[in-house]
């Protein structure tokens, strides 16, 4: 890539991430949030390999895309259902 | 005492933004060449003959804070496992089958699903192996490994998860590889250096078996990675699929 082509992308991928920040706060639904900060870690990915850290922007695209939208999604299922109905006593239930 | 604490609030983020300001203005200019920091660490490496200069900044330059690093993950994990596990009023559904999440799964998630879950470990292995001559290594790897793990649970195939999570050899692995980066060091000391130094023979740069210590901490590294991040999920999945899901019939 020549070097005034890596520049415009640089800043084009730092505002994408600034955008996609401000988007990740200004979701109120966390559900919806988990999804925004999997797009915002991606981007943040790109902008890693960009700045010539591969190294950090493949842990970021796991861990920051994968790993932890999945543990909030997994955690607000557990919350919502608890919420809604409290625990039953233990073999109170068949089912 | 409200007031107080906002006030040793403002004192204190004052002086850490102060001291952060101050380190920041002192800085090497960014992107300088040659850089002061960047010119050092590739020397040591090639002089290690790493390749990845990541690598070897990591496992051999500065070893002993990635021994702090991995042990933070591993604490997470057990922390997680303390946390989440199943207490005595808890119930779990024995009866996880097609009818709970399987049959949500389109058939062609599913089939991609399929597609990627061996391509996914593959890729990771490659990765963890790699780390020295290569970006990646350990962390790396052993991240995608574990992603790719769950890639089968997004594929809907729920018993392979449930097997994965009930072995303890995932458990024992975990345990064991911290403790194999310890050894690591431990092995360098009886040998007469200081601990995690790089005894090994260094090989040829861009060899596979190169840089000495560095590919065998990557390995230990990728397997307590993808042990722990296993273990930290897997709980996750069991606390909001499996425990008390025997009294959830409609949820969709």
């Amino acid at each position: 890539m020549s070097s005034a082509l890596l520049d415009v992308a640089m800043v084009a991928t730092m505002l994408l991430v600034g955008a996609a920040a401000l988007g990740v706060v200004l979701t109120s639904d966390p559900v919806r949030q988990a999804i925004v900060l999997a797009a915002y870690g991606l981007l943040l990915g790109v902008l890693f390999l960009l700045w010539q850290a591969p190294d950090v922007a493949m842990a970021q695209l796991a861990v920051g895309s994968v790993i932890v939208p999945l543990i909030v999604v997994l955690t607000i299922v557990t919350t919502a259902r608890e919420t809604r109905r409290p625990r039953d006593r233990p073999g109170s239930e068949g089912d | 005492m409200p007031r107080l604490r906002v006030a040793l609030t403002v004192v204190g983020v004052a002086g850490v933004a102060s001291l952060l300001l101050a380190a920041f203005l002192d800085l090497p200019d960014f992107g300088s060449v040659p850089h002061p920091y960047g010119a050092r660490a590739v020397e040591a490496a090639l002089d290690q003959q790493t390749a990845n200069a990541v690598s070897s900044v990591m496992f051999d330059q500065r070893g002993m804070d990635t021994l702090g690093e991995e042990f933070i993950l591993f604490t997470a994990a057990v922390g997680a496992m303390l946390l989440l596990r199943r207490l005595a009023d808890e119930t779990e559904a024995d009866r996880l089958d097609a009818h709970h999440l399987g049959a949500g799964v389109f058939e062609a998630v599913r089939l991609v699903g399929m597609l990627m879950f061996p391509i996914t470990l593959l890729v990771g292995a490659y990765v963890v192996v790699h780390g020295q001559v290569s970006p990646g290594g350990g962390f790396q790897g052993g991240v995608i490994l574990a992603s790719g793990l769950h890639v089968a649970y997004l594929a809907g195939d729920i018993p392979v998860l449930r097997r994965l999570r009930s072995l303890t050899a995932v458990d024992v692995a975990e345990a064991v590889a911290a403790s194999g980066f310890v050894a690591v060091g431990l092995v360098a000391m009886a040998a007469g250096s200081a601990f995690l130094e790089n005894v090994l023979p260094k090989g040829r740069l861009t060899d596979l078996l190169s840089g000495g210590t560095v590919p065998l901490l990557n390995v230990v590294t990728g397997v307590e990675v993808t042990a722990a991040l296993v273990l930290l999920v897997g709980k996750f999945l069991e606390q909001g699929l499996l425990t008390g899901a025997a009294h959830e019939d409609s949820d969709a």
